[in-house]
């Protein structure tokens, strides 16, 4: 019974999906299976719902309707080379992976097919470079900020100096977790602190040997760049070595409710970088419960709503609207190609109004993009956990990071890219 | 009706000991191998190249490579990952170091770079055998990722510690990098594919293959009938190490264009050319092809069936792939415990007799 009404209600979503005729196509490079699917449900559900909502809400962008083209990668890069292979040829506009690995699997694939991709805050640092990375966009900020703003925000707690103190790096042993540690290595010659690198290996569930080391070594400000479950173990083990929490500082990836929760009260004080605000106190949310999640049209079951990795997702989805927009503006023609997508994103501005247009106003910094700079400016703020109230919130405004080391280290790295790859160098 | 062997008569010994025996199997396979040079590469597009073909030649190279160890030699490795890395590092310091070599000569190269590594790996086989070997290759594994992640000078001190594979052609057909067509990237691994596939065949029925096999069989037996113990166990290790090595820089530079080393040559990869060598069959050139075809192809099969046909949310596919790969592979190892390719022969063996079997 059970089974006939599966396959019968199979045929009917053959039937639903297939008259849908929408022109905007952007591909959703998600992961709900596999070891990271905890972080990758909430930031899909809303980077999918977000879709729906200008659909349903705005009748699309600029009037055309935007289709959702769904890939499970689970955060493997040969199935990501496979969703990528298989989405491109249905009009995709822009990719957006959510994945360190797969970003730089896609970064010359795309720039070769000419396909533009938005890794907000992961992938490629150097990719903020756009005269070497034209189709490759990393706003508003990088690994390499968020290196240089938990490094500022240390000194600030220890009254303005490092000098002599010892900061730890936990990180995902991986590009992902690798890539800020050069970053820290400067900093850490600039401001005269001791670097400890602890890597910890896929899938992060065993970290007894590093934090055995942390406890040893004492380390003032443990850094973290995690993923998945390692962020929750990694705070679980904290705790049990009495830690003090507010000197431990993971990335923006590392501060979601996921990784919180499971240590309980433990966890109150942890602190992470944030490009965006906690919280679901913004009207976006409202229309999104009327218009997407109470008629039954969420990408999941909804309970996501709110939580900082859904409105991680929201954002990069918000991020791709707001650049078909422009790419509208420029081009005058509604219906975009992946060109005119990327010419979109280039001129993109991120603006107070146009953030409290789509509802979110003060969600986010600020930030103009353009053809030298692919990564906005860089800013972050930190945000504590408050486990007797289950909330995040700021407790600095938005910081930006120092220019002064991580510029040299991008034009370094991406003219090492360039030379590797015969590219000249654009906007000159 | 149409496989049988009546009417052909061998006159000779090499006759009668072709890779080939009946007619009609010859004739498919020239079939089989006109239809991959002259037909495939006209019609293929990135996507049956990128996800389809690419990674089912590349795997089937690197399912040879173990079964010439594992099915021919009977010495268990867990190690393959970590030798396909070697692949994949020896190919890209090589690429960038001299940017004008051939990527022909790049691949053969880190083939034999392999090689050397797969034979120091393989030094304890000669006192070590079963589980206790696999643990020693395991050491393999977990060594060599950690090497390529420790030492910048692998990964030419990038940032994250990726390596993206550069342009590089042969002749005038780019082979490696983005802009290359697909038809001439499959065109470069099903040479390799074919090339490497004849060696082995050919390699396992000569004096090298038996001696591999009489070691397999009984080692203590193979060197009273004068089968020297370290030159078989060595040579299948470097041999079986050229090959996984060559199958490592396909991977990398042809197939994926740039890896992370824990992601892409994890114990994960090990596991899985196993189970491609245990599914398709131990000790068959046939079986490493099989092999490959179902952990590569299948998934891909199921995830354009569920998702493109019915229409179902990509998770629940996702999930039910893992169900119905997990559930063929174990009925296709109670049903035949020597996998696919004894299947094969044995719908051979009653092909023969059709329609009158005894």
């Amino acid at each position: 019974m059970t089974y006939r009404k599966m396959i019968l209600s199979a045929i009917a979503g053959m039937f639903l999906v297939s008259p849908v005729f929408a022109e905007l196509v952007f591909p959703s490079l998600s992961y709900r299976t596999g070891p990271y699917g905890p972080n990758g449900i909430p930031f899909a559900d809303g980077y999918e719902d977000y879709f729906t909502l200008v659909n349903q809400r705005d009748g699309g962008i600029g009037g055309e309707k935007v289709r959702v083209v769904k890939c499970e990668t689970a955060y493997n890069t040969e199935k990501g080379v496979e969703c990528y292979e298989s989405t491109k040829g249905e009009g995709a506009l822009l990719y957006q992976p959510l994945s360190t690995g797969i970003t730089y699997q896609l970064i010359p694939k795309a720039s070769a097919d000419n396909i533009p991709v938005l890794s907000s805050g992961y992938g490629r640092t150097s990719a903020k470079n756009g005269k070497i990375f034209k189709w490759i966009f990393n706003f508003p900020g990088t690994y390499w900020d968020a290196a240089s703003i938990a490094t500022k925000h240390a000194m600030e707690m220890s009254g303005g100096s490092l000098d002599g103190k010892k900061i730890a790096l936990v990180y995902h042993n991986s590009g992902y977790g690798k890539e800020p540690i050069r970053t820290l290595e400067e900093l850490s010659k600039k401001h005269k602190f001791e670097l400890m690198l602890l890597p910890v290996d896929h899938p992060g569930q065993e970290q007894k040997s590093q934090w055995l080391q942390i406890r040893r070594e004492r380390p003032d400000y443990i850094f973290m760049w995690g993923w998945g479950v390692m962020n929750s173990v990694a705070i679980q083990e904290a705790a049990n070595i009495r830690f003090p929490m507010e000197n431990f500082i993971g990335v923006w990836w590392s501060g979601s409710e996921n990784d919180v929760i499971p240590a309980g009260d433990a966890a109150h004080g942890y602190k992470s970088l944030a490009m965006h605000a906690p919280g679901d106190d913004f009207p976006v949310y409202d229309d999104m419960r009327k218009f997407v999640i109470d008629k039954g049209l969420g990408a999941g079951d909804g309970s996501n709503v709110g939580t900082v990795l859904y409105s991680r997702g929201m954002y990069a989805a918000i991020l791709a609207v707001e650049g078909a927009k422009s790419a509208q503006a420029i081009h005058g023609v509604s219906k975009i190609t992946p060109t005119m997508m990327r010419d979109g994103l280039e001129a993109l501005e991120i603006t107070e109004e146009k953030l409290a247009s789509v509802g979110l106003a003060g969600f986010a910094p600020t930030f103009k993009a353009s053809c030298e700079n692919h990564g906005g400016v860089g800013a972050a703020a930190i945000q504590q956990w408050d486990a007797k109230k289950g909330t995040w919130s700021f407790i600095t405004d938005y910081m930006t990071s120092d220019k002064s080391v991580i510029q040299p280290l991008i034009d370094a790295d991406s003219a090492q890219f360039a030379a590797e790859n015969n590219i000249k160098e654009r906007c000159n | 009706m149409l496989y049988r062997e009546v009417g052909e008569f061998k006159t000779s010994y090499s006759e009668d000991s072709q890779t080939f025996p009946i007619r009609f199997d010859k004739y498919r396979y020239f079939f089989v191998l006109i239809v991959g040079l002259l037909f495939v590469p006209f019609v293929i597009n990135d996507y049956w190249a990128g996800a389809v073909l690419l990674p089912f030649l590349i795997y089937s190279i690197a399912a040879i490579g173990l079964n010439i160890l594992t099915g021919y030699c009977g010495q268990v490795s867990l190690g393959t990952g970590g030798f396909m890395a070697v692949g994949a590092y020896a190919s890209y310091k090589l690429m960038t170091a001299f940017p004008d070599l051939n990527i022909l000569f790049i691949i053969i190269i880190s083939g034999f770079v392999t090689a050397i590594v797969g034979t120091l790996f393989g030094l304890p086989s000669l006192r070590i055998k079963g589980f206790y070997l696999a643990v020693a290759t395991l050491a393999a594994q977990f060594f060599l990722i950690w090497l390529f992640n420790k030492v910048g000078w692998f990964y030419n001190y990038s940032a994250s510690g990726m390596i993206t594979s550069p342009s590089r052609s042969l002749g005038t057909f780019l082979i490696t990098g983005p802009d290359a067509t697909p038809a001439a990237q499959y065109l470069f691994c099903f040479l390799f594919v074919f090339l490497l596939a004849w060696v082995a065949r050919n390699l396992t029925r000569g004096k090298i293959g038996r001696s591999w096999m009489a070691i397999r069989d009984m080692d203590i037996a193979a060197e009273i009938i004068g089968v020297n113990p370290l030159v078989a166990k060595l040579s299948a290790f470097a041999i079986s190490s050229f090959y996984v090595g060559v199958a490592g820089a396909l991977f990398f530079s042809v197939y994926l264009g740039a890896v992370e080393v824990t992601e892409a040559f994890s114990i994960q990869k090990s596991f899985i050319v196993l189970f491609m060598v245990i599914i398709g069959g131990l000790g068959s050139i046939f079986g490493s092809f099989a092999g490959a075809a179902f952990m590569v192809l299948l998934p891909v099969a199921l995830k354009n069936l569920l998702v493109l046909q019915f229409g179902w949310p990509v998770d629940i596919a996702a999930h039910l792939e893992f169900i119905i790969i997990g559930g063929l592979i174990v009925f296709f190892l109670i049903v035949e415990p020597h996998g696919l390719a004894q299947l094969w022969n044995l719908l051979k063996q009653k092909l023969r007799l059709w329609p009158f079997p005894y």
